[in-house]
C-alpha cells in the first residue's frame, strides 16, 4: 500500500487488541446517513514512473523560454548549495518550532534570517516570514492602523505606482475591517509619485503612507521627501522594497530625517524560483518600538538552564493559538522552507556578491536601454533613474506582439494596458544579471522583426 | 556559533555572483546605499557545513516520529518534491502566457480542483490561499460578501466551539466579525443546547472543525446544520483534521457550506520548518459566486485563469500570483499516486493507528479524556493526574519525551482538557514505532514517580537544556548584534 507500512498481520493485531472485529467498526461513531457508499470518482493510482512521465510531459509542455517578464517575480541565479541545503529532510520535513529543544536549527537559521533582514532594511527588527509580499503589504496595512494612535481615520494612502495585483490583495484583506485605500496618482510623464502632489492632502486625516522602492514601473520614487512629507503630518511610512535592490539603494531605515516605520515586501529574489508564482515569503521588518503589534513568528535568542544560549519563538502572546481572537494576525504556518533557502542565498553571496546581484541587473536594464535606438517605434515612457525595470511605449499594439514572440520562446515583457490604460501601448520590460549579451541581442533582434512585420499587416 | 561568526571581512564567493565589473553610478547618489549591510562573508563551504550542521539539530518526519496533533505529520514522498521540482515548473513565470507557455501547469492544478471536489463533496475550488489560516481567511471573507450581497447586514456574529483552533477566532476578528464561543458537552461533542439559545438572526455562521479538535467525530452534524441553516447562518468547515476521514464522509454531504483544507496536512506536502503550507477551499452551490481569484477553467481542451470576468462577485485575490503552486503540485502528484482506493486508506490507517495507540497507552496506565469514544484519527491523554501525584506536567512528559527519540505531541491544546496531550500518529508509522512510543511514555511515567526532577529538567540529550521562555521576552534579543 503506498506509504503505509501495515502488514495483514500487523492490522489483525492491531485490531484484536482494540477490540474492534475490522477497521471499518472505527467508523461508527459517524452517522450512515453520512457515509460514502462508494469510493470517489478519483483516476486510479499511478506508480513514481508513471507519474514521472506524466509529470515530465507537462512539464515541457511549458517549456523554458527566454523571459524578459518581472513586474513582482524576478528570476535569479540561484547557487547549487541553497537548495541542496534547504530540501534537506530535516529542514523539508520539520515542522513550526514549537518544541524549541528539538528545533534549533530552524530556530537559529530563522534568527540568522532576521538579523540578515534587518541589517538589509536597516531595520531594529523582523519577522521570521509572511505569505507573500502582497500579503506582506495587507499586513504592514493593518499593523500601521493598530499602531497609529494619533490617526482616527483608519485610512491609507496607496500610490498608483504599488503593484496593481498588490493594491486588490490588500483591499482584500483590509476591507472587512473598514479600511479605506486612497490611491495616490503619479505623473505618466515621470513615472513616479509627484511629492508635491500629497501637499493637498495635508488636512486629511491618514493612518499610513505606502512607499515602494523601485516602484511597479520600475522606477526610483523620492523617497527621502515622501517619508518626510509622512512623518511631518503624523503619518506612518510603510516601505514597500525589493531585497535584491536593497543592495544598492538607501535602506528604508534612512529615507528622510526619520526612516520608515516598516518596510515589507517579497522575499522570492532570495533563491525562490518563479515556480509560477508561488511558494514565495514575506517579509516584514519594523521599528523595535513597534514589535509587540508586529504579525507572524518572531525568534528570539535565550538562555538555557545552563546558561547556553539558544532559540525559542517569542512575544507568542501576539499570536493566534495563544491570544485567539485579540491576535495581531491570524497567521499560523508561514513560508518557513522559503526563508530557509533566502537565509542560505545571503550567506553565500555575502554583501559584495548581493551588490554585485543588483549591480549587474541595473547594468543588464541599462545595457537594453542604450540599444534600443536600435529598434525603430520603441521608446523610454518615463526619463528618470529605474533599478531593472523599464517601461517602453510602442508604436504597435502589444498583445498580437506579445503573442507573436511567444510562439518565438521570447516572453518579452509584461503588457500594462489592462492597468494603466492611460499608458497607451506600454510594456513593461525587466533584465536581471540572467540576461547576457546574447540574450539582450537576442530580444532587440526579433522584437524589431516583429514590430516591423506587425506594421506591414497594418499597412 | 552563529553565521556571521564564521565571517570574515574580504571573503567572497565569486563563482556565485555574476561576472563582470557593473558600474552603477547613473543611480544618482542620493538613492544609494552608504554601507553595506550586515551579511556574511563565508565560503560555500563554510555556509554548507554551518547549514547542514543546524538541520542536524532539529526533529523532523524523516528523522523522527511526529506526533504532533493537529499537524497531520505524515511522511512527505520524495517523488512529490522530485517531480514538481521539474525544470520546466519550477522556471515557469507566474504571468508567462497560459495558452503556449502554460497549459502544463494548468492541466495539473484544473485536475487537482476537480479531484479535491470529489474528494470534498463540494461544489467548486479555489487553489489560491496559501495556507490553511488564510483558507479560513477566504471562507469567512465569502460567507461575509454572502450576507451582504442579500442585504442582510445585521449578522455580526460568528460561532466558534470552545475547543476550536485559535485561526478561528482571529480569522473571524480578521473579517469583521464578533466572535460568540460555544461550549462542549461532557462527551465531547458541540452542546446543542447552548447553541439553539444563541443561534439567530444577528448569526452570520459557525465556524466548525469534524473531527474535532477533541479528537472525536461531531454526531449531532446534522442537527448543528438545521440550526444554523434555520437560523440564516452558514457553516464553515475546517480541514485541518480532514486525514481522519477521507473517502469516509465528506464535509459537503455534511451540510458545510464552505471548507478549507490543508494540503500540508492532509495531501503530505512539506511542513518545511512552518511552511509553506497551502489551504484551497471548496463552496457549495450559495457561496460559488464568491469564490477567491483565479480559479483555473478548461473550455476546449484548455485551460486558462477565471478572474474578475467570470466571478465579478469574488471576494477578490489573496496573493501577487496564484499562491503557493510548487506545493499544489506536490498534492496534485501525491493523489495521482493514491488514487482512489489509497486516498480511502488513508483514514482507515489513520484512525487505526490512533485507535491502537490510544488502547495501548490506557493499558500502560493513562487517562483518556473521552475513554468512551473512538478515537479519530488523533485522541487527548490528560495527565492532570500524573501532575498532582509527582510535581512533573505535560510540558515535563513533552519535553523529557525528546530525550527518548519522539517529537512530543501538541500540549496544552485544546484548552478544555487540563495537562493534555493531543496525539496524531497518521497512517504511515508502523506498528512498532507505536509500540516504542507507547513504552517510553511508561519508561517516563515510572521516571515521574520515582525521579520527578529527571522530567522537570529535561531535555538532557539534546543541543540545548531547557529554554528560558520567560527571558526570552523580558529580555528581548531577536537580531544579532554583534
Amino acid at each position: 500500500m503506498p506509504f503505509i507500512p501495515h502488514t495483514a498481520d500487523e492490522v489483525r493485531e492491531m485490531l484484536a487488541l482494540i477490540g474492534a472485529q475490522n477497521i471499518d467498526e472505527l467508523f461508527s461513531e459517524i452517522p450512515l446517513e453520512l457515509r460514502l457508499r462508494e469510493s470517489g470518482k478519483l483516476p486510479p493510482a499511478l506508480t513514481e514512473m508513471e507519474v514521472g512521465r506524466l509529470m515530465q510531459e507537462r512539464a515541457l509542455q511549458d517549456s523554458q523560454p527566454l523571459c524578459f517578464i518581472g513586474a513582482g517575480a524576478y528570476e535569479h541565479h540561484i547557487p547549487a548549495a541553497v537548495w541542496e541545503i534547504a530540501a534537506r529532510g530535516e529542514f523539508y520535513s520539520a515542522y513550526t518550532p514549537y518544541q524549541a529543544e528539538a528545533s534549533q536549527g530552524t530556530l537559529q537559521l530563522l534568527y540568522e534570517f532576521q538579523t540578515m533582514m534587518a541589517s538589509l532594511t536597516g531595520m531594529d527588527v523582523s519577522n521570521a516570514s509572511l505569505y507573500d509580499g502582497a500579503s506582506a503589504l495587507a499586513e504592514a496595512v493593518l499593523m500601521a492602523v493598530r499602531v497609529n494612535h494619533k490617526s482616527k481615520s483608519r485610512r491609507v494612502l496607496m500610490p498608483m505606482t504599488v503593484h496593481p495585483v498588490y493594491r486588490q490583495v490588500v483591499r482584500t484583506i483590509v476591507h472587512n475591517q473598514g479600511i479605506e485605500l486612497v490611491e495616490l496618482p503619479y505623473c505618466t510623464e515621470c513615472g513616479n509619485t509627484v511629492p508635491d502632489s500629497l501637499h493637498r492632502f495635508a488636512d486629511e486625516d491618514f493612518a499610513a503612507l505606502i512607499i515602494p522602492q523601485p516602484n511597479f514601473f520600475g522606477i526610483l520614487e523620492e523617497v527621502d521627501l515622501l517619508t518626510d512629507w509622512a512623518y511631518a503630518n503624523g503619518i506612518l511610512a510603510i516601505g514597500l522594497v525589493n531585497p535584491t535592490a536593497l543592495a544598492l539603494l538607501s535602506p528604508p531605515d534612512e529615507w528622510g530625517g526619520q526612516g520608515v516605520d516598516i518596510a515589507c515586501g517579497e522575499g522570492q529574489p532570495f533563491g525562490a524560483p518563479l515556480s509560477s508564482g508561488g511558494p514565495y515569503f514575506g517579509f516584514l521588518c519594523c521599528r523595535e518600538s513597534h514589535v509587540r503589534q508586529m504579525p507572524g513568528r518572531i525568534i528570539g535568542r535565550t538562555t538555557d538552564t545552563d546558561g547556553k544560549a539558544g532559540y525559542t519563538l517569542t512575544l507568542q502572546a501576539r499570536e493566534q493559538h495563544i491570544r485567539r481572537s485579540r491576535a495581531t494576525s491570524n497567521i499560523c504556518t508561514n513560508q518557513g522552507l522559503m526563508t530557509t533557502a533566502a537565509t542560505i542565498y545571503m550567506a553565500l553571496l555575502g554583501p559584495a556578491g548581493l551588490e554585485q546581484v543588483a549591480a549587474c541587473c541595473h547594468a543588464a536594464t541599462r545595457k537594453l536601454v542604450e540599444n534600443l535606438g536600435a529598434i525603430e517605434g520603441v521608446e523610454m515612457q518615463f526619463d528618470r533613474p529605474f533599478f531593472h525595470e523599464v517601461v517602453l511605449v510602442l508604436d504597435v499594439p502589444v498583445q498580437p506582439l506579445l503573442d507573436r514572440l511567444a510562439q518565438q520562446q521570447l516572453l518579452a515583457g509584461y503588457h500594462l494596458g489592462a492597468d494603466y490604460p492611460e499608458l497607451g501601448n506600454a510594456l513593461l520590460v525587466c533584465c536581471t544579471e540572467t540576461k547576457s549579451d546574447d540574450d539582450l541581442q537576442q530580444f532587440i533582434t526579433l522584437l524589431s522583426e516583429a514590430m516591423a512585420d506587425l506594421r506591414r499587416s497594418r499597412c | 556559533m552563529l553565521i556571521f561568526e564564521h565571517s570574515r571581512s574580504g571573503r567572497t564567493n565569486p563563482v556565485q555572483a555574476p561576472r563582470g565589473e557593473a558600474a552603477k553610478s547613473d543611480i544618482p547618489q542620493r538613492f544609494r546605499r552608504r554601507h553595506r549591510p550586515l551579511l556574511p562573508e563565508v565560503s560555500e563551504m563554510q555556509a554548507v557545513r554551518h547549514y547542514t550542521r543546524l538541520s542536524r539539530q532539529n526533529y523532523a518526519i524523516d528523522t523522527h516520529f511526529y506526533p504532533l496533533g493537529s499537524c497531520t505529520m505524515k511522511y512527505n514522498p520524495r517523488g512529490c518534491n522530485t517531480l514538481a521540482s521539474l525544470p520546466g515548473f519550477l522556471g515557469r513565470h507566474p504571468l508567462a502566457p497560459t495558452p503556449t507557455h502554460g497549459q502544463g501547469v494548468l492541466a495539473c492544478l484544473f485536475e487537482l480542483q476537480e479531484m479535491l471536489k470529489q474528494v470534498t463533496g463540494m461544489q467548486e475550488v479555489s487553489l489560491t490561499p496559501m495556507a490553511g489560516a488564510q483558507g479560513e481567511f477566504a471562507g469567512v471573507a465569502m460567507i461575509r460578501a454572502y450576507h451582504e450581497s442579500r442585504g442582510d447586514e445585521e449578522r455580526a456574529e460568528l460561532l466558534v466551539p470552545d475547543a476550536a483552533h485559535g485561526t478561528n477566532p482571529a480569522t473571524a476578528i480578521m473579517c469583521g466579525y464578533k466572535v460568540r464561543e460555544i461550549p462542549t458537552d461532557a462527551a465531547g461533542d458541540v452542546d446543542i443546547e447552548a447553541l439553539r439559545q444563541v443561534a439567530g438572526p444577528q448569526t452570520a455562521g459557525i465556524m466548525l472543525t469534524n473531527p474535532s479538535t477533541l479528537g472525536v467525530f461531531e454526531r449531532r452534524i446534522h442537527e448543528i446544520a438545521d440550526i444554523i441553516h434555520s437560523a440564516g447562518g452558514l457553516l464553515y468547515y475546517d480541514g485541518a483534521n480532514l486525514n481522519a476521514i477521507l473517502g469516509k464522509v465528506r464535509p459537503g454531504d455534511m451540510g458545510f457550506d464552505v471548507i478549507h483544507l490543508n494540503l500540508h496536512k492532509t495531501f503530505a506536502t512539506p511542513h518545511g520548518g512552518g511552511g509553506p503550507g497551502s489551504g484551497p477551499v471548496g463552496v457549495g452551490k450559495r457561496l460559488l459566486p464568491f469564490l477567491p481569484i483565479p480559479v483555473v477553467g478548461r473550455k476546449g481542451g484548455s485551460y486558462y485563469w477565471l478572474t474578475e470576468q467570470e466571478y465579478p462577485q469574488s471576494i477578490g485575490r489573496l496573493s501577487a500570483h496564484m499562491g503557493n503552486i510548487g506545493i499544489l503540485l506536490r498534492a496534485y502528484i501525491y493523489i495521482r499516486m493514491l488514487g482512489a482506493e489509497g486516498i480511502e486508506r488513508i483514514a482507515e490507517f489513520a484512525t487505526l493507528n490512533a485507535n491502537y495507540l490510544m488502547k495501548r497507552l490506557a493499558q500502560n496506565g493513562f487517562e483518556m479524556a473521552f475513554p468512551e469514544r473512538r478515537a479519530s484519527h488523533e485522541f487527548i491523554l490528560t495527565l492532570k493526574n500524573e501532575a498532582k501525584q509527582t510535581g512533573a506536567n505535560a510540558m515535563d512528559f513533552a519535553k523529557r519525551l525528546l530525550d527518548y527519540g519522539y517529537h512530543a505531541p501538541t500540549t496544552y491544546f485544546p484548552l478544555l482538557v487540563p495537562e493534555c496531550f493531543l496525539i496524531e500518529p497518521t497512517e504511515t508509522e508502523d506498528k512498532a514505532t507505536l509500540d516504542g512510543f507507547a513504552e517510553a511514555m511508561s519508561a517516563i511515567l515510572q521516571e515521574a514517580r520515582t525521579n520527578p526532577e529527571l522530567l522537570k529538567q529535561a531535555p538532557h540529550s539534546l543541543p540545548v537544556k531547557r529554554l528560558d521562555d520567560v527571558k526570552a521576552v523580558r529580555k528581548l534579543d531577536v537580531v544579532w548584534r554583534g
